[in-house]
């Protein structure tokens, strides 16, 4: 049992605190603003930034752009972030395709994609949801066809995270539509964003901005070389992009909700109600105080995740426990932000009477979408009934 | 970092688990809850030959001289095991004289604590039951010299019959003076209280108890902030006795979701029924990891304000929300006095109150936190 970080570990924290603090992320240029609330703020500078001081995949070996860096300090990194409040949404393509193309690409798919979306210079988004494919992933229609050196793939993805941002797909598709079951027939691409017959078309979230798109694919050429490792080992490939989504996509929830608890903490006491702050009202304390408790188990169960990654073993169910667990956090969380806030929770930021920058119905509306994306949480708690506690499947 | 059990703690998890399933089964200790039976003399001197009842007494006090996380992972299995609060109670009483205590007092008693021959037990709440200092109202007056005369009521006290000793706190002056008081002392009375636990909690009077300086623990009118410390790591023992507790809420229900067949099939099949086990199982988790987590921080010296009021109000919430699922995918046999669960569901009852209650650590936290 141990639950310290070690000096070296301690040492790192300085250092990537120092440099944020030097250049706060909060200067960069935003695509889509959120000042860290729910961590989907986008960036492209500040992720070149990052990926230019090579904390962008600092676990990745030397050879591929990273840092060899350790997991407990790729999440002390992470931890650092949040709580600076930086926009980060759009490192998933290095946290979630990378792992893969490590795991399953050829040797030369490693060197010519891997250091250059380490830098943050190449954005991949991830295209496997259809419209008839949600959680049921191996549902797919997307289908490539072999044409000499080449493969012609037609079909469509949707929800594609910032597709509008990203230079390359990377795509699940049907490579054996006849294959049974459906997933032994499933092969993925890498595919450059501007080869003729893709349109990307932005879907508006309720929150007013385009966060994801619907991704066409209308007869599009792509060469054989594209073809991420093996045909019809897609499934694999696309189990391991989910596995490191759930490990490290919410990693750093714990101190984002806690920099947005201080945010709250700081309103009550300068908010008056009656006469009296707000902060006083027993009911607002041990709502405020719950949340602080919670994010101290969302953070253990991170840390927890991280630490199994250390050991260079995949967390399985631990990761589902931990998503689900700082999804539902966050939800509880926004809502608590706007029962507190009341009528002033309504107002987007460019209201004269927007408090807290509006951030915290950002936060809210966006709070829908998160117990759904990376795997919904009832598939979570599936993962971990079925594969953590053995429960039988029939 | 590291999450798993070193070599040690984890040789004596797995003798705990064991001694105990053999020794303490949950018949035995359903007996013990009804009045049937007390628990046993010779398990008694078996798990303080084990050197149980010293685990974190010093070596030169004739203990074991382990650490504060070997008494966690050891409590974690008598949760598991329900234990009766013999145990426990004895635990803090002897983490409270070994704390406070001057070498004198705990050369005196703490390696026949060790040996399984005393019993020291904590003697805190009132009828009034706060946490802070203006909740003692037991009043110690000096008399002459040397002597004080003590006059209150002590209660919900588990297990003060069976004491040799009480750690009795009282208002004196201008603080708080913490008493060793012996129980042979004929001033002092104590109850049985009927709770649908069937745990042994008393009433204990004090009626002009007279005790000497020599008795005091730590310093005169200055006891509260080391009694202070004590609570804290015995509000985190009881975490971890939640936690064993939970555990095995948990892992006799995923045994009858297994078993039991409704519909032709297994109800573990069924979706809901496993939503509700994931739930336990992110419950039992993060109260077990909260709960480690603190112990150590205790153990390298940090004060832990927050962290243990968190882990209190967490755990004791999780443990309370896993008897309810467990009971809920149990069915009506759940529900019956002869069923293991309930020995469970009813000692979180009080496990959830003792040394506060989750809405009292959430204030505490409150304040830790700026509010
Ligand atoms: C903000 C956001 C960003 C996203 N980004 C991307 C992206 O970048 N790339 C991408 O490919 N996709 C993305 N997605 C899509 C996401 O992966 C899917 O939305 C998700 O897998 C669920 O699919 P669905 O929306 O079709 O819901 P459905 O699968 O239709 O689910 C509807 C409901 O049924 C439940 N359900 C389904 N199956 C089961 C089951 N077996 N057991 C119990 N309940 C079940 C679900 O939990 C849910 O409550 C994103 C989604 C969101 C919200």
């Amino acid at each position: 049992m141990d639950f310290g970080f070690t000096p070296e570990e301690e040492k790192f924290r300085e250092e990537v605190r120092e440099w944020l603090e030097k250049e706060p992320p909060g200067k960069f240029k935003m695509e889509l603003e959120d000042e860290g609330y729910g961590c989907w703020g986008v960036s492209r500078e500040f992720t070149r930034h990052l990926g230019a001081k090579g904390w962008l995949a600092p676990d990745w070996p030397v050879e591929y752009g990273g840092q060899g860096r350790t997991s407990m300090e790729k999440l002390i990194l992470v931890m650092e972030l949040a709580k600076h409040r930086a926009p980060t949404f759009l490192h998933f393509a290095a946290e979630l395709v990378g792992p893969t193309i490590m795991l399953y690409g050829t040797e030369e798919q490693k060197r010519d994609f891997l250091p250059k979306m380490a830098s943050g210079k190449t954005i991949i988004c991830e295209c496997m949801s259809e419209p008839d494919a949600g959680s049921d992933a191996a549902a797919i229609n997307t289908q490539a066809m072999e044409d000499g050196d080449y493969y012609i793939i037609n079909g469509q993805k949707t929800w594609t995270s910032l597709a509008h941002l990203a230079d390359w797909c990377w795509v699940t598709v049907l490579t054996d539509p006849s294959a049974t079951p459906r997933y032994k027939g499933i092969s993925s691409f890498i595919i450059d964003a501007k080869t003729p017959g893709i349109t990307i078309r932005p879907i508006i979230n309720m929150a007013g901005e385009q966060s994801f798109n619907e991704v066409f694919f209308d007869n599009v050429r792509v060469p054989k070389s594209n073809l991420l490792g093996k045909i019809n080992n897609g499934w694999y490939q696309l189990l391991a992009a989910l596995d490191s989504e759930r490990c490290w996509s919410r990693a750093g929830m714990a101190w984002y909700c806690g920099e947005i608890l201080k945010d709250l903490i700081t309103y009550t006491k300068e908010t008056k109600n009656g006469g009296d702050s707000l902060n006083h009202n027993p009911l607002i304390r041990q709502k405020l105080a719950q949340l602080a408790i919670d994010i101290e188990a969302c953070r253990i169960l991170q840390y927890r995740v991280a630490w199994i990654h250390s050991r260079n073993t995949l967390p399985n169910y631990e990761a589902s426990m931990a998503k689900v667990y700082a999804d539902e956090l966050s939800q509880r969380l926004a809502m608590a932000g706007m029962e507190i806030l009341g009528f002033y929770g309504q107002l987007k930021r460019d209201s004269k009477w927007s408090v807290l920058k509006g951030m915290i119905g950002h936060m809210y509306v966006n709070s829908y979408g998160k117990t759904i994306a990376a795997g919904a949480s009832e598939i979570q708690r599936n993962i971990i009934a079925q594969r953590g506690l053995k429960l039988p499947r029939s | 970092m590291d999450f798993n059990l070193n070599e040690e703690q984890e040789m004596l998890r797995k003798l705990a688990r064991d001694f105990l399933s053999a020794n303490c089964p949950p018949s035995l200790v359903r007996k013990i809850a009804r009045g049937e039976a007390e628990l046993d003399p010779q398990l008694w001197r078996n798990m303080a030959q084990m050197g149980w009842m010293g685990i974190t007494v010093p070596e030169k006090y004739g203990g074991m001289g382990g650490s504060f996380l070997s008494l966690i992972v050891l409590l974690e299995e008598t949760g598991y095991a329900c234990l009766p609060s013999l145990f426990f109670s004895g635990l803090i009483g002897g983490l409270a004289l070994n704390e406070m205590g001057n070498d004198g007092q705990k050369q005196d008693l703490l390696p026949k604590i060790a040996q399984g021959e005393l019993m020291v037990v904590l003697a805190f709440t009132e009828p009034g039951v706060r946490y802070d200092a203006q909740g003692i109202t037991t009043k110690a007056v000096l008399e002459g010299g040397n002597k004080y005369s003590i006059d209150g009521v002590k209660l919900f006290i588990s297990d003060a019959q069976h004491a040799d000793y009480l750690v009795c706190p009282a208002s004196s002056g201008k603080g708080i003076t913490v008493f060793l008081l012996e129980t042979r002392n004929p001033a002092i009375r104590c109850a049985l209280l009927n709770t649908y636990a069937g745990d042994r909690q008393y009433e204990v009077i004090l009626n002009k108890v007279s005790s000497s300086k020599e008795n005091i623990l730590g310093r005169v009118e200055q006891g509260w902030d080391l009694l202070q410390s004590v609570m804290r790591k015995a509000t985190i023992a009881k975490c971890a006795e939640m936690v064993g507790g939970a555990q095995k809420a948990l892992d006799m229900t995923l045994d009858y979701a297994r078993e039991r067949k409704q519909f032709g099939r297994p109800i573990g099949t069924l979706q809901a029924i496993q939503h509700y086990c994931a739930n336990m199982a992110i419950d039992v988790d993060a109260a077990r990891f909260l709960t480690r987590e603190t112990a150590w921080n205790l153990n390298v010296g940090q004060p832990c304000v927050k962290e243990a009021a968190v882990a209190k109000a967490f755990v004791s919430d999780a443990y309370t929300r896993v008897c309810k699922m467990a009971h809920q995918i149990h069915g009506a046999i759940g529900t019956t006095e002869d069923h293991d669960l309930p020995l469970y569901s009813k000692s979180a009852i009080a496990s959830r109150i003792i040394f506060g209650d989750p809405s009292y650590h959430r204030e505490v936290v409150a304040q830790e936190i700026g509010l």
